[in-house]
């Protein structure tokens, strides 16, 4: 019989079909085929010596792309110059295949690690089958398999064969590396897997994908949200130079999926998009929400007591007893996701029925549900293809785009990109929710908070908050304090809200940080101190690792210079931590500031995250997070009439380089498991500059944006 | 439409455009570069950014016809091989997060070099002040800046 057969019955008779890795499916398992051994998913190795590691997770800036491929490396004990990567298209047998809530790390550490060391126990135990020896006295490193007794060793790519026809070892038998200690390549500094085709422009971008014959298309919604469609002069903007088709799409009722619009395809899209110049609509509309009509209804909310989310001892009694009450309010607006890629998706249907996408997308998975709904097409007849993403920041967890460009697609019969302008991409948001938050806390005799009192004006429908909306009654200080309660009170909302990176958190922690300084202030005592003083009480459930907070508000103190220098007027110190999605990240910011100003020099951050997998990327997202959220504190989305007021970059303005401070990274690298880096640096960002504008000018920013307190950044 | 030839990293082409389209548009869709991007439409991201006899300019909002006969250097005229110092520089800081934005980034810096070989922070806030980095890599940026300034000084001039 041929060689694959006998493999394939070897296999079968050792019953040996157990995979190390859970949710493989397992006839994928340990083959050998056409001179690719592939013992999982993950790793495939050629017998002319080329080691290929597949990541798995939609890769856009967050840096899994790297990372977890040198996880794989790390545990497979291979020269990472010696490893191309592959990025995955979405396939149900790699399991969670989605960028967001900073899970990427946390959840596929076991499997990664799982996938690049069972591989290594073939290749040895290959070995020694080869040598007669034992497994225990050979040694695997650098793509070689070696026995130090008799002195032989041969490369992993001449083991193959032996390889393929072995059992997969169970997940007990293995021993993973876990620590940084033990670690050679994971937490060394490592550049990025695509940075040759960015630097040198080749393809890699939703946007970028080129098929042959490949129309180009717009998308024209209501600019008025949840407006539907009545009709359009599609037959005048058939007619336009370029145009291919134009035509009405009826949609969905759903808020996540395809909405009624009209479909404008042409040779390029500068064309397709000269053609909407031209496009009349008759729109249905049903709702005008406004930000002034957000603000009456704060208002009103305001003097109400609202809804008791969660309490412990009874602090209206605290209040009316304290040495102390400290009172202040605080307002942050709407902000967009503003990606620099704007939303895009391309699309072939194949006249089998079957549908191909190239999506930038964090969530895949979703988009292909999205699709088969809309389109009453089977799932197992939609495959997609995962582009590089020019930025997700949880726009993209949200995938209507590929649900328009898979109607398009199937309406035209032709491949077709689908590219929303930067007006499409701010106008069809789903926005951070903006808030209004009023404190209250009392203080004892000791200048000791004993009492907390918040609440919370969002928004929401009948009842339920919006989504990114949300403010757990277990956030801190509950469990820090003896007496505590979160009130909420929701404001009508007819416009669309989403997650947007570190959901809640990157908008919430900027008012508990700053109210913690006001406190802190009229206790007459150090907002550092305060602090950890704060997380040494105990009251009930912190939900966080109250040590490891403290650590690093110490770490970023100390590196600071905290209470030690002496500061010049109009320089100033604050200093801000906070805990999210598993990670702790405290900054002390440095700033120079007037009473219209601020220029803030310096950061000194503090990050535990456990141990780091890439020193470079990790550096990266704490720096680039901190721009992130000083950015966004100086930012905001307004609606008036029902629709978005921010159209483009020129009224919706990101920060500039010339407004970037120069940052230095700690980390403390634990024997935890290792937790993400794409959230937790956002938050702590905005607090950590205002105390630091008040430390240099005394002057406390109680709203958002910057410019609506009258400082200019 | 009109015939234009363009001069495009050291090539001769031939594209017919509508006489309204911008230069970016032509690149991406008449001739397959795709390194050069679309972010905003009305020049002030600088994502789009190309040299024009070596100065940066908004290829979104020049119109392609505007520019026949002049030297247009895009992304992937660099050098296709990544050997150019500011790319050099650019990966040994590993400063791209999502990348969207470098090719403007690294034009831009490009520029700025041949202008002033050792440019402090005031000539690079400055010259770098019209490319938004939504990702925040502006301290890498800053950085491999001043790096590719050491290499282009140890090759002993400016590329």
């Amino acid at each position: 019989m041929d060689r694959r057969s006998f493999l394939k019955v070897s296999m079968l008779a050792s019953g040996a079909l157990v995979i190390g890795c859970s949710r493989f499916d397992q006839t994928e398992a340990n083959k050998l085929e056409n001179g690719t051994w592939m013992p999982n998913l993950y790793v495939r190795i050629d017998t002319d010596g080329q080691i290929t590691i597949v990541s798995k997770n939609p890769e856009g800036g967050q840096g899994v792309k790297t990372a977890f491929p040198m996880v794989v490396a790390e545990c497979l004990n291979v020269d990472w110059k010696s490893v191309t990567v592959e990025q995955a298209p979405l396939d149900d047998r790699y399991g969670r295949q989605v960028a967001g809530g900073s899970r990427g790390t946390p959840d596929g550490w076991d499997d990664l690690r799982v996938a690049g060391t069972a591989a290594r126990h073939l290749l040895v135990a290959a070995a020694a089958q080869e040598w007669g020896v034992s497994t225990d006295s050979c040694t695997a490193e650098n793509g070689i398999v070696a026995h130090k007794a008799s002195g032989r060793s041969t490369r992993y790519e001449n083991l193959l064969e032996t390889a393929a026809t072995l059992p997969v070892p169970d997940v007990g038998e293995l021993k993973l590396k876990s620590r940084p200690a033990d670690f050679s390549l994971l937490g060394t500094f490592v550049p990025g897997v695509d940075n040759a085709k960015i630097l040198t422009g080749q393809p890699l971008f939703g946007c970028d994908v080129r098929l042959d014959g490949m129309l180009y298309a717009v998308y024209a919604k209501c600019p008025i949200f949840e407006g539907k469609l009545r009709s359009a002069n599609v037959d005048e903007i058939r007619n336009l130079p370029g145009v291919t088709h134009a035509f009405v799409v009826e949609g969905t009722d759903d808020p996540r999926g395809l909405r009624s619009g009209v479909a404008i395809v042409a040779k390029t899209w500068w064309e397709a998009n000269s053609a909407r110049r031209h496009l009349r609509v008759d729109w249905d509309t049903n709702q005008a929400d406004s930000s002034a009509d957000y603000d009456s209804q704060a208002a009103a909310l305001r003097g109400k007591p609202g809804k008791t989310l969660g309490y412990t001892g009874d602090v209206d009694q605290a209040l009316s007893k304290a040495s102390q009450v400290i009172e202040s309010s605080y307002y942050y607006p709407f902000v967009g996701h503003a990606n620099m890629e704007p939303q895009n998706c391309t699309a072939l249907y194949k006249e089998s029925g079957h549908l191909e996408l190239w999506a930038p997308t964090q969530n895949p998975k979703y988009g292909r549900e999205l699709i088969s709904r809309a389109l009453r097409i089977r799932e197992d007849r939609i495959h997609v293809n995962m582009t590089r993403i020019g930025g997700g920041f949880g726009r993209r967890l949200r995938n209507e785009f590929m649900a328009e460009v898979a109607w398009i697609a199937r309406e035209i019969r032709q491949p077709v990109q689908l590219q929303w302008t930067r007006e499409d991409d701010m106008r069809h948001d789903y926005y951070r929710p903006g808030a209004w938050h009023d404190f209250k806390a009392g203080l004892d005799g000791d200048g000791q908070m004993i009492a907390f009192d918040h609440h919370f004006v969002t928004f929401g429908t009948d009842g339920k908050t919006a989504n990114g909306a949300d403010l757990s009654p277990g956030h801190y200080p509950a469990g820090l304090v003896p007496n505590f309660r979160l009130r909420q009170s929701l404001i009508d909302i007819n416009v669309p809200t989403g997650p947007w990176r570190s959901p809640g958190h990157s908008a919430y922690c900027w008012p508990y940080q700053s109210f913690f300084d006001e406190v802190a202030l009229a206790a007459g005592r150090d907002p550092l101190e305060f602090r950890l003083d704060l997380l040494s009480r105990s009251y009930g459930n912190t939900q966080m690792d109250r040590r490891r907070a403290s650590d690093v508000l110490k770490l970023a103190a100390t590196k600071a210079g905290w209470g030690v220098r002496e500061l010049d007027d109009g320089r100033g110190l604050g200093i801000a931590f906070h805990h999210d999605h598993g990670g702790y990240v405290a900054y002390v910011a440095e700033v120079v500031a007037n009473r219209s100003s601020v220029r803030v020099e310096k950061v000194f951050a503090a990050i535990d995250v456990g141990p780091v997998l890439n020193m470079s990327g990790a550096k990266n997202q704490v720096e680039g997070g901190f721009v992130d959220g000083l950015s966004t504190a100086n930012l905001e989305v307004t609606f008036a009439n029902g629709s978005a007021q921010q159209s483009n970059f020129n009224n919706y303005e990101l920060l500039r380089i010339g407004q970037a401070p120069d940052i230095e990274c700690h980390f403390i690298q634990s024997d935890n498991s290792p937790t993400g880096l794409g959230e937790p640096p956002i938050a702590p960002a905005a607090p950590a500059v205002c105390n630091a504008i008040f430390a240099a000018t005394g002057t406390r920013v109680r709203k958002l944006p910057l410019s609506r307190s009258g400082i200019s950044l | 439409m009109s015939d234009i030839m363009l001069k495009i990293n050291g090539q001769t082409v031939t594209v017919v455009v509508p006489s309204d389209m911008p230069l970016l548009w032509a690149l991406r869709d008449k001739l397959d570069l795709v390194g050069t991007k679309y972010s905003c439409g009305i020049g002030v991201c600088g994502s789009c950014t190309v040299l024009v006899n070596g100065i940066p300019m908004r290829s979104c909002v020049v119109p392609a016809t505007s520019i026949a006969g002049m030297e247009i250097t895009t992304i992937e005229g660099l050098d296709p091989i990544g050997e150019h110092p500011v790319q050099k520089a650019w990966h040994d800081e590993d400063v791209p997060q999502c990348g969207y934005c470098q090719a403007g980034q690294i034009l831009t810096a490009t520029a700025l070099l041949r202008q002033k070989p050792n440019p402090t922070d005031e000539d690079i806030d400055s010259a770098m002040a019209g490319v938004l980095c939504r990702c925040g890599t502006y301290h890498r940026i800053r950085k491999a800046i001043k790096l590719a300034a050491k290499y282009n000084a140890a090759t002993g001039g400016q590329s």
